[in-house]
C-alpha cells in the first residue's frame, strides 16, 4: 500500500485487504464510499491519509459504548459463556477465572454443558489448573439443574464470580436455544439482577456466519459482549466491524493462544492496526 | 430479505429474450451478482475472482438455448463450473495398504477432528471394517477423554493413551496395539494446532513419517472464512493431504471455504458433518455444496 497517489487500483488494493480479513462485502463497501466521496470532491489526495482515515473510521465503529464492564458490582458477579461449537468457551473460562483471581476474587466455575464428551472433565482440568472449585454432575444431567445448585453453592461460599460454561450449539437450532434460555431463568429466578453477563464467544477464523450467530444469540438470549478468540493465528477476525456496526455489542476481550493467560482486553485501536 | 441470485439474473437478463447469444455487457453484470454471492458465502477474494474470470471466457458469445432463459442459462453455467470445481463427484476413502490401514486427522483447534474420528470410525463398521481409535492429542486437557466417551459410545476399541505420552511414542505402539486387537484400521486423532505453528506442525511431519497413513484428511469449520486459503495451503504443505472433512454444515453457514480449500489443495471433500451425534456424517455432494455456496 505504498503508493504516491490515489487511484482505482488503490482501491481496489483497499477492497482485497478489507475482505481478506473478513469485514464482508456491504461494510468494505459501505467503508470505501465514503472515503471514495472524499476523493471525488478532492478532499483527499495522499494515500497515507486514506488509510488514516480507514482506520480511524474503523475505530470509531470498533468502539460501541456500553455500560462499563465491573465484575465488583454485584456479588456474586454471574458470567454466562455462549456460542457455538468449538469457538474457544471452556478455555476462555479457564483464562477469565484465571485474571480473576489473580485480582483477588474468589471464583466459582459451572459445569452447565452436560452433553459434549468429557466436557466437564475438561472444565475440572481447568478448575484444578487455576485453583478454583467446579460445581457439576454427571455428564447428561440437565443443565439449568446445574446452574441452579452452583447459584446456591455461590451465595453460601461467599463467591464474587460465578462463570457458568454451557454447551456449544448451532445458533440455528431452536430446542438448544431453548434449553439456554431455561439455564438463563434459572439463573434469573435465584438472583433477578443475574446473569450479569452474557459473553458470546467468537472464533476469529469465523467468516460472515459470525454475523448471523451474534444476531441470532442476541436475539434469543440478549448478549451482553463478545469474546474474540484464536487471533494468534493469521485470520483477522474482521467480522467483528460488521458486528458492532450492527449490533453494538462491545468486545470485552481476544484470546490469543491456549494457555492462561492468553486472554487480552480488546483495543479498537490496535485490532484496526493489524487489519492493514 | 435479500433476493436470490436467480431473481437477480431474471432482472438482469429481463430484455433478454431465448433468442441471440449471450454478451459480455450483460454477462458482466450477472458475473457480478455472482461474485458478491461467492464472497458474501466467504469464498476466498483470489478465488472468486478467478472463477468469475474463468466463467466469463466460458459464458460470453454462447447461443441462449430456447430451453432456457439467458439468466437459467448463466446460473446453469456457474452451477456446472462451480460443481466441475469441487470435484464433480463424490470420492470414497481410499484405505490401501498393509493392515492396519491408517487414518491421520488433521486441523485447526475446535474444527471437530475429535467428533469426526468416532464419526468415521462408526462409519467404516458399518462397512464390516475393525478401526481402533487413537487418541494422540495430550495437549488440550480431557482430549484423550473425550475420545475414550465417543469410542464407548459405540463400543470401539481405543489405544489407552497418556498424557504423560509423546504423540509420536503414541503412534508407534498404537500400531501394534490394533494388530494384537485384530483391528484392521487406525484412525489417529490429533491435536488442534495453528498452521504457523512450526513446532506442532513438524510434529504431524513425525506422526506421518511414522504412520504411513493411507489418507490424511484436514478437518475444517464450514464456518471458516477467508483464512480457509491459508490454513489448508499451510497443512497441505508440510503434510501432502489427501482429502478434506467439512464440519458444522448443520447451521447456516453458507460453506464457501469448501471452493477455497478445494481451490488451493486440490484435494477431494470427502465427507460433511452435520451435527453433534455420531451419525451426522454424510458424503460430500459436489453438486449441492455449489448450489448451498450461491445461496439458491
Ligand atoms: N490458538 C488458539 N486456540 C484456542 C484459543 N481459545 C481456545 N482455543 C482452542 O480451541 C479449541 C476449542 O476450545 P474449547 O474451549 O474447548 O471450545 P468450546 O467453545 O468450549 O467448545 P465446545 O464446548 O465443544 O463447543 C481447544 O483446542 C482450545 O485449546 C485461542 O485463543 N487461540
Ligand atoms: N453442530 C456441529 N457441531 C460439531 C460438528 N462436528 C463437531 N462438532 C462440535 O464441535 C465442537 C468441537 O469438536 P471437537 O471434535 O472437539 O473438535 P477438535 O477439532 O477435536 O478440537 P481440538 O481437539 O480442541 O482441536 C464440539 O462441540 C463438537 O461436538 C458438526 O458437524 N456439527
Ligand atoms: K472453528
Ligand atoms: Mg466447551
Ligand atoms: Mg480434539
Amino acid at each position: 500500500l505504498g503508493r504516491k497517489k490515489i487511484d482505482m487500483d488503490l482501491l481496489d488494493e483497499l477492497e482485497e485487504v478489507l475482505i481478506t480479513s473478513d469485514l464482508g462485502v456491504r461494510t468494505t463497501q459501505l467503508l470505501l464510499e465514503k472515503v471514495a466521496d472524499k476523493i471525488k470532491r478532492q478532499e483527499l489526495k495522499d494515500p497515507q491519509k486514506l488509510r488514516d482515515q480507514l482506520r480511524e473510521e474503523i475505530t470509531r465503529i470498533l468502539s460501541v459504548e456500553s455500560s462499563a464492564w465491573d465484575p465488583r458490582s454485584a456479588r456474586p458477579f454471574v458470567i454466562m459463556i455462549i456460542g457455538v461449537n468449538g469457538v474457544g468457551k471452556t478455555t476462555t473460562i479457564g483464562k477469565l477465572a484465571h485474571q480473576f483471581k489473580s485480582e483477588g476474587l474468589k471464583v466459582m466455575l459451572v459445569a452447565a454443558d452436560t452433553f459434549r464428551a468429557a466436557a466437564v472433565e475438561q472444565l475440572s482440568l481447568w478448575g484444578e489448573r487455576v485453583n478454583v472449585p467446579v460445581v457439576k454432575q454427571k455428564s447428561g444431567s440437565d443443565p439449568s439443574a446445574v446452574a441452579f445448585d452452583a447459584m446456591d453453592a455461590a451465595v453460601s461460599r461467599g463467591m464474587d464470580i460465578v462463570l457458568l460454561d454451557t454447551a456449544g450449539r448451532m445458533h440455528t437450532k431452536v430446542n438448544l436455544m431453548e434449553e439456554l434460555k431455561k439455564v438463563q431463568r434459572v439463573v434469573n429466578r435465584k438472583d433477578p439482577s443475574a446473569p450479569h453477563e452474557i459473553l458470546l464467544v467468537l472464533d476469529a477464523s469465523t467468516g460472515q456466519n459470525a454475523l448471523s450467530q451474534a444476531r441470532l444469540f442476541k436475539e434469543e438470549i440478549g448478549v451482553t459482549g463478545l469474546i474474540l478468540t484464536k487471533l494468534d493465528g493469521t485470520a483477522k477476525g474482521g467480522i467483528i466491524v460488521a458486528i458492532s456496526d450492527e449490533l453494538q455489542l462491545p468486545v470485552r476481550y481476544i484470546g490469543i493462544g491456549e494457555s492462561l493467560d492468553d486472554l487480552r482486553p480488546f483495543d479498537p485501536e490496535e485490532f484496526t492496526r493489524a487489519l492493514f | 430479505m435479500f433476493d436470490n441470485l436467480s431473481d437477480k439474473f431474471q432482472r438482469i437478463f429481463k430484455n433478454l429474450r431465448g433468442q441471440g447469444k449471450l454478451t459480455e455487457e450483460n454477462i458482466r453484470e450477472a458475473l457480478r451478482e455472482v461474485r458478491m454471492a461467492l464472497l458474501e458465502a466467504d469464498v476466498h477474494y483470489k478465488v472468486a475472482k478467478d472463477f468469475v474470470t474463468g466463467i466469463a471466457e466460458r459464458a460470453v458469445g454462447q447461443e441462449v438455448m430456447t430451453s432456457l432463459t439467458p439468466g437459467q442459462q448463466v446460473i446453469k453455467i456457474v452451477n456446472e463450473a462451480l460443481t466441475d470445481l469441487m470435484g464433480g463427484q463424490s470420492e470414497p476413502l481410499r484405505l490401501i495398504g498393509k493392515p492396519p490401514v491408517c487414518l491421520l486427522m488433521v486441523g485447526l483447534q475446535g474444527s471437530g477432528k475429535t467428533t469426526t474420528t468416532a464419526k468415521l470410525a462408526r462409519k467404516l463398521v458399518q462397512e464390516h471394517r475393525k478401526p481402533c481409535l487413537v487418541p494422540a492429542d495430550v495437549y488440550r486437557p480431557a482430549a484423550i477423554e473425550q475420545l475414550v466417551t465417543l469410542a464407548g459410545q459405540i463400543n470401539l476399541p481405543v489405544y489407552p493413551s497418556t498424557v504423560r505420552q509423546k504423540p509420536e511414542e503414541i503412534a508407534r505402539e498404537a500400531q501394534g496395539y490394533a494388530r494384537e486387537h485384530n483391528c484392521d484400521t487406525l484412525i489417529v486423532d490429533t491435536a488442534g494446532r495453528l498452521h504457523i505453528d512450526t513446532e506442532l506442525m513438524g510434529e504431524l511431519g513425525r506422526l506421518k513419517e511414522i504412520l504411513q497413513p493411507a489418507e490424511i484428511l484436514l478437518v475444517a469449520d464450514a464456518m471458516t472464512g477467508q483464512d480457509a486459503v491459508q490454513v489448508a495451503s499451510a497443512f497441505h504443505e508440510t503434510l501432502g493431504l489427501s482429502g478434506v472433512i467439512l464440519t458444522k454444515l448443520d447451521g447456516d453457514a453458507r460453506g464457501g471455504a469448501a471452493l477455497s480449500i478445494r481451490a488451493v489443495t486440490r484435494c477431494p471433500i470427502k465427507f460433511i458433518g452435520l451435527g453433534e451425534k455420531l451419525d451426522a456424517l454424510e458424503v460430500f455432494h459436489p453438486d449441492r455444496m455449489s448450489s448451498r455456496i450461491l445461496g439458491m
